[in-house]
């Protein structure tokens, strides 16, 4: 603690993101689980995680960017070209140790656009969220013209196989595993390392960090190109789990990732939010999903959920933030 | 026209923002069809009360009441519906629109079916130029964002006149208008009199009151403290009414003399095209040397240049054992020169507002604390606790997000911030503006206590009492030159008020009334 | 009056580039057009970008006030899928029909303005989770694509007037003249503008901030609609997935047509031609020979070369604190 010449009393708050969604998670595993029992068993709730791990890979680039107070809209397409230029150069190069370069094949492309995406927003200043745009149109260009419009790619490689599709045990699908390590990673990334500090800085007010002698441009740059790395390792994780690469397999998971990070409470300006509340606001998206599913709601029905869930939080989180400052 | 005194009257007005008071029960009258002057420091309460009058603000407690109606000023559109209008010191017209757009823009003339006569709309504006006086040479068909501050700062005034107030305040409106339009403007202001317009006026240029106005309102710390008819007191009155406290012993003893040493800062002909106009200074270690004079006349872009943040300046710059100005903060404070920048506008440049003041106090300083880029908490946290120690940061705790402290205290972070860098160089930009008596004092004596430890420091200051309490040396500028080097004995109110003003000493202390032209040419 | 179109030429130079680059577009589209320059190319032409270039008007204004609508293309979806229930039968029911829809979508967008001004929810956020509802009840009303729309009115307005100017043009053009020129050049329009370029002081002048932001959004909602029952006439039925493409392209074409997501200033004739200009090029690629797989490529890049054209505003920056904002 520091030494305080007065402690000032804290403002008794009313409950944060992490909180409210947990509070969220209870009732509908109640409420699911007395509609249905299976909602219960430990199987099944597994299953819902194994593909909530895709999206918490996604929802990790995207809060990186979204820390930022920018946005990247190039997810769906990243996610597929990674997949689709690792499992080629695996069909290439054919099976084995060679094969598994795909991987880095994978990440090259990732990091790739997202440098790209970087340079454009923070050394040419443009909008991220047209820039970021107009780069994932022009990497749907190179994918079609690579593979063709509907064309499904070749085979993943048995290292994204494993990963993307298999257990350990049969008691942890292995794509949580890295979900859970890649989290971990982004936990000291934000916590306990200088870009992490930097991330923050910048989204809460870019020329203050300037001028306290950041090179914000290089942080900004490095934001996307770990968003671009992210969604190639879900991308790769995905063919993995489905068993091939195909056009389109991104455009699920664009709006989710940011919808998750956003119930997380973070900001969309910027500066503000946990990763804690990422990997929340993931899971209560995976389980709204899931719940409905089960219940067999119309494909409509989780639209209206989704939107009126987005509007219900973030609404209370930005009266909760007005109540605080008054 | 009757001549109500109590035309426009405030009573028990107040107002605090978190720990700070603003204004301490305030009443106060203005008469239909005079000028009423407001004079005060800097942070006296004057532009908060502007505030509340327009609707931007609400009081806490208290009344308005115009014409024996009491208002309710719930915002600037129920303002301006009672005919109460301002101009803003910062701007309030809209850059992407046009001159006459902007001059009829929350009322423009409208055909039957609701839509804007843009015809009638430049005719309008036109006008209200043509009755101004200043706006030949102004194209009413001309986008605000391309016009020269001069020029935005007329058309602000046109766009208050045209709303045909009962109350017009002005808040240093004519700061950036040529000596011409000043005038104009100012004889405009009389013919609004002669209407029956309860005009006030707030400005820090003594020849301006005294040219214009009929009364006096003196304010100081948020109290309304003397208000008498304009000429019955002297400027040396005036100014003491306006200080109303001894100096002494706010400040910390300054030192016996100087501490003979190289410069650490020694600058020779700084130009900027227009702002800058060759600024010779040296900065030796151990010494507080102020920047004053008026707003704008160079100091923010002097300070600025030399911490690397604008383009375009030339001039021969040593610093350390650095040649040349820095390319930007981060090689402004890098081991070569150690310069620290306190901004202007702690909000916005020196903090991060919604981050912890832990996050904030050790930000600037993570190269030291960090190890192939990971924080060392262990000595983060040291490093806050030591900082926040010295400098009595009172917080709920160094979690607390920084947006929650009062401003004296958001301050001390921002201080703290770049301390943590153990800088060689101090470049302040008004670091006391809006904060408490008592907070002020407690950044004057650390400021004292850096230059003891030999830290060369560079402070620009808008309030003149700071320059000759603290400084050992001011140099005032005018019009981006050295205007006036004072040290010592040599420091006083009246040399840099008159050097200000660019005038000889002799004429400002003579407390004459009659209107300094020079001062405006 | 030399000096009036002067400033008229520096204000809108994006647009007027966009519009130039439109025609030079459109002027080689009709060139090597197989079927050559006809009335009936020239109305294909057209009907394949107005209702994109509905949905960009909508999106402009929006844009105007420093927001963004990202629900454009799923109120698009919606009123398309209502214009294949509602807009057929006997002129009485058609006319209903349509006045209906345009009613839905001025709904829509008017909750969006709502959650935006009461909800305190950022534009972005609050637009994104009224799509992802509005694409539900899309899906509700026609699960799949499908219905009818009134054919002769549909032949009527994908066709052309004396042979030469098509219809849908003349109708693009008509609407907007017709609901967007008097809202512009009333207080409520000026407001908009104002608060894009500086919100505080347009509040400080009285301008009334949030009316202006609502009915930002209505007009949104209202153009999207527009968009969607012109899409209901060029296809004849509902669809409710057609949406999401819109959302993003209709934001592309204000960039294309000089409006600067900051706010402020640009205007929705700029942002016809860009929806016009991406229409066409794809349209161009088409008919060129160019390999069809690298069409989108091509697509894309224009796309990025004409947004990174916006990094021009940098070499003009002396202060580096102004880099930021």
């Amino acid at each position: 603690m520091i030494p305080l010449v007065r402690a000032l009393p804290r403002p008794v708050a009313a409950p944060g993101p992490a909180g409210v969604i947990a509070l969220a998670l209870v009732v509908l595993l109640l409420a699911g689980g007395l509609a249905d029992p299976r909602f219960f068993s430990p199987a099944y709730l597994l299953q819902q995680l194994h593909t909530g791990a895709f999206l918490g890979v996604i929802a990790i680039g995207a809060m990186v960017v979204i820390l930022t107070g920018h946005i990247d809209l190039s997810v769906p397409w990243t996610l597929s070209a990674a997949a689709t230029f690792s499992t080629a150069f695996v069909g290439a190069a054919g099976e084995g140790a060679q094969g598994e370069l795909g991987l880095l094949v994978g990440l090259a492309v990732g990091a790739g656009i997202g440098l790209v995406n970087g340079i454009g927003v923070a050394y040419l200043r443009l909008p991220s969220m047209i820039w970021t745009l107009a780069v994932n149109m022009v990497v749907l260009g190179v994918c079609v013209l690579h593979a063709g419009l509907y064309a499904s790619g070749s085979r993943p490689s048995a290292v994204m196989a494993t990963l993307g599709g298999g257990w350990i045990g049969s008691l942890v699908p292995n794509a949580v595993v890295v979900w859970m390590v890649l989290s971990a990673a982004a936990v000291f990334l934000l916590r306990r390392t200088v870009a992490g500090r930097c991330l923050y800085a910048v989204g809460t007010r870019e020329s203050a960090a300037w001028l306290s002698g950041i090179d914000t441009r290089r942080v900004l740059l490095g934001a996307f190109v770990i968003s671009g790395l992210c969604s190639a390792v879900a991308g790769m994780l995905l063919a993995g789990y489905a068993n091939q690469a195909y056009q389109r397999m991104g455009d699920p998971y664009l709006l989710p990732g940011i919808a998750a990070v956003v119930l997380g409470g973070t900001s969309i300006l910027g500066g503000r939010g946990s990763y804690g509340g990422c990997v929340a606001g993931v899971l209560l998206i995976t389980l709204i999903t899931s719940m409905l599913s089960l219940l067999q709601v119309p494909e409509a029905f989780k639209q209206i959920a989704y939107g009126g869930v987005i509007i219900l939080m973030v609404g209370y989180y930005s009266r909760r933030a007005a109540a605080e400052r008054a | 026209m009757p001549n109500d005194p109590a035309f426009l009257a405030l009573a028990g007005v107040a107002k605090r923002y978190g720990g700070a008071v603003a204004l301490r029960d305030v009443s106060f009258s203005a008469g239909r069809g005079s000028i009423h002057a407001i004079l005060g420091e800097n942070g006296a309460g004057k532009s908060t009360l502007m505030k509340i009058l327009a609707g931007a603000v609400a009081a806490d407690c208290g009344s308005v009441t115009l014409d024996g109606r009491p208002l309710r000023l719930d915002g600037p559109a129920a303002a301006l519906r009672e005919g109460i209008v301002c101009i803003f010191q910062e701007l309030s017209i809209i850059p992407d629109l046009t001159v006459a757009e902007n001059i009829c823009l929350a009322d423009p003339p409208r055909r039957r079916i609701g839509t804007i006569d843009r015809g009638a709309q430049r005719r309008r504006a036109r006008a209200v130029l043509d009755a101004l006086g200043c706006g030949s040479g102004l194209d009413v068909r001309a986008r605000c964002a391309d016009l020269p501050l001069a020029k935005r700062q007329i058309v602000e005034i046109a766009k208050a006149l045209a709303r045909r107030p009962r109350v017009l305040i002005l808040d240093e409106a004519t700061s950036a208008l040529s000596a011409e339009d000043a005038e104009r403007v100012m004889r405009h202001l009389r013919r609004l009199r002669e209407e029956g317009v309860c005009v006030l006026f707030i400005s820090h240029r003594m020849h301006e009151v005294d040219a214009l106005a009929d009364t006096c309102s003196v304010f100081r710390n948020g109290e309304h403290v003397a208000t008498f008819p304009a000429g019955s007191r002297t400027h040396d009155e005036i100014v003491r009414l306006m200080i109303g406290r001894s100096i002494a012993h706010v400040y910390p003893p300054k030192p016996e003399r100087p501490p003979p040493a190289e410069p650490y800062l020694r600058v020779r002909g700084l130009a900027r095209d227009g702002v800058l106009k060759g600024i010779d200074l040296d900065v030796r270690p151990g010494e507080i040397v102020g920047l004053g004079g008026l707003d704008g006349q160079g100091q923010r872009e002097l300070l600025l240049a030399l911490a690397g943040v604008l383009r375009g300046t030339t001039g021969d710059v040593r610093i350390g054992t650095a040649a040349g100005l820095p390319s930007g903060p981060r090689a402004a404070g890098g081991p070569g020169r150690r310069i620290a920048l306190i901004p202007e506008d702690r909000k916005t440049e020196g903090l991060f507002l919604g981050l912890s003041v832990a996050a904030n106090l050790s930000f600037a300083a993570l190269d030291r604390l960090s190890r192939c880029g990971i924080v060392d908490t262990d000595a983060e946290r040291a490093l806050v606790a030591g900082l926040a120690g010295r400098l009595a940061v009172k917080a709920p705790d160094r979690d607390a997000p920084v947006a929650t402290l009062s401003g004296g205290n958001q301050q001390k972070v921002v201080l703290g911030k770049w301390l943590a860098t153990e800088p060689k160089l101090l470049l302040l930009m008004d670091p006391t503006r809006g904060i408490d008596v008592g907070t002020k004092q407690e950044i004057y004596r650390l400021m004292r206590d850096l230059a003891a430890a030999g830290v060369a420091i560079l402070f620009h200051s808008t309030d003149y009492d700071e320059l000759i309490g603290l400084c050992d040396r001011v140099l005032v500028l005018y019009d981006g030159r050295v205007a006036a080097r004072l040290s010592g004995a040599e420091i006083t109110e009246e040399a840099i008020v008159a050097s200000a003003l660019n005038l000889r000493p002799a004429a400002s202390a003579a407390g004459s009334r009659r209107p300094h032209r020079e001062a405006l040419a | 009056m030399i000096p009036a179109l002067r400033l008229l030429v520096r204000h809108n130079d994006r647009a007027l580039a966009a519009w130039a680059l439109l025609l030079a577009l459109l002027l080689l589209f009709l060139s090597i057009h197989p079927r050559g320059a006809s009335g009936g190319v020239l109305a294909a032409w057209a009907n394949q970008g107005v209702a994109l270039a509905f949905v960009a008007v909508g999106q402009t204004i929006v844009v105007l006030t420093r927001g963004i609508d990202l629900s454009a293309g799923a109120i698009l979806a919606l009123c398309n899928c209502a214009a294949s229930a509602l807009v057929r039968g006997d002129p009485a029911e058609v006319a209903l029909g349509i006045a209906a829809v345009c009613l839905i979508g001025a709904a829509c967008g008017a909750l969006n303005g709502l959650i935006v001004v009461r909800g305190r929810i950022q534009p972005i956020v609050a637009t994104l989770a009224t799509g992802a509802i509005l694409s539900g009840v899309a899906l509700l009303v026609r699960p799949t694509p499908g219905g009818s729309v009134d054919d002769r009115l549909a032949d009527a307005l994908t066709g052309t007037v004396g042979g030469v100017v098509p219809v849908s043009l003349l109708l693009l053009a008509v609407l907007v003249a017709a609901i967007w020129g008097p809202v512009r050049a009333s207080l409520t329009g000026r407001t908009i503008l104002a608060v894009g370029s500086a919100e505080p002081a347009a509040y400080m002048s009285g301008l009334p901030v949030d009316r202006a932001k609502v009915a930002a959004y209505a007009l949104a909602g209202l153009f999207a609609a527009f968009g969607g029952l012109f899409l209901g006439f060029q296809t004849l039925s509902g669809d409710p997935s057609v949406g999401a493409s819109y959302t993003l392209n209709s934001v592309a074409a204000v960039v294309l047509g000089g409006t600067a997501l900051a706010g402020g200033a640009g205007s929705v004739a700029g942002s016809i031609a860009g929806a016009l200009v991406l229409r066409t090029v794809g349209s161009l690629i088409f008919f060129t020979g160019l390999d069809p797989m690298a069409q989108p490529l091509f697509e894309g890049a224009v796309l990025l070369v004409a947004v990174a054209l916006g990094a021009g505003r940098l070499l003009r920056i002396r202060n580096r604190l102004e880099v930021f904002r």
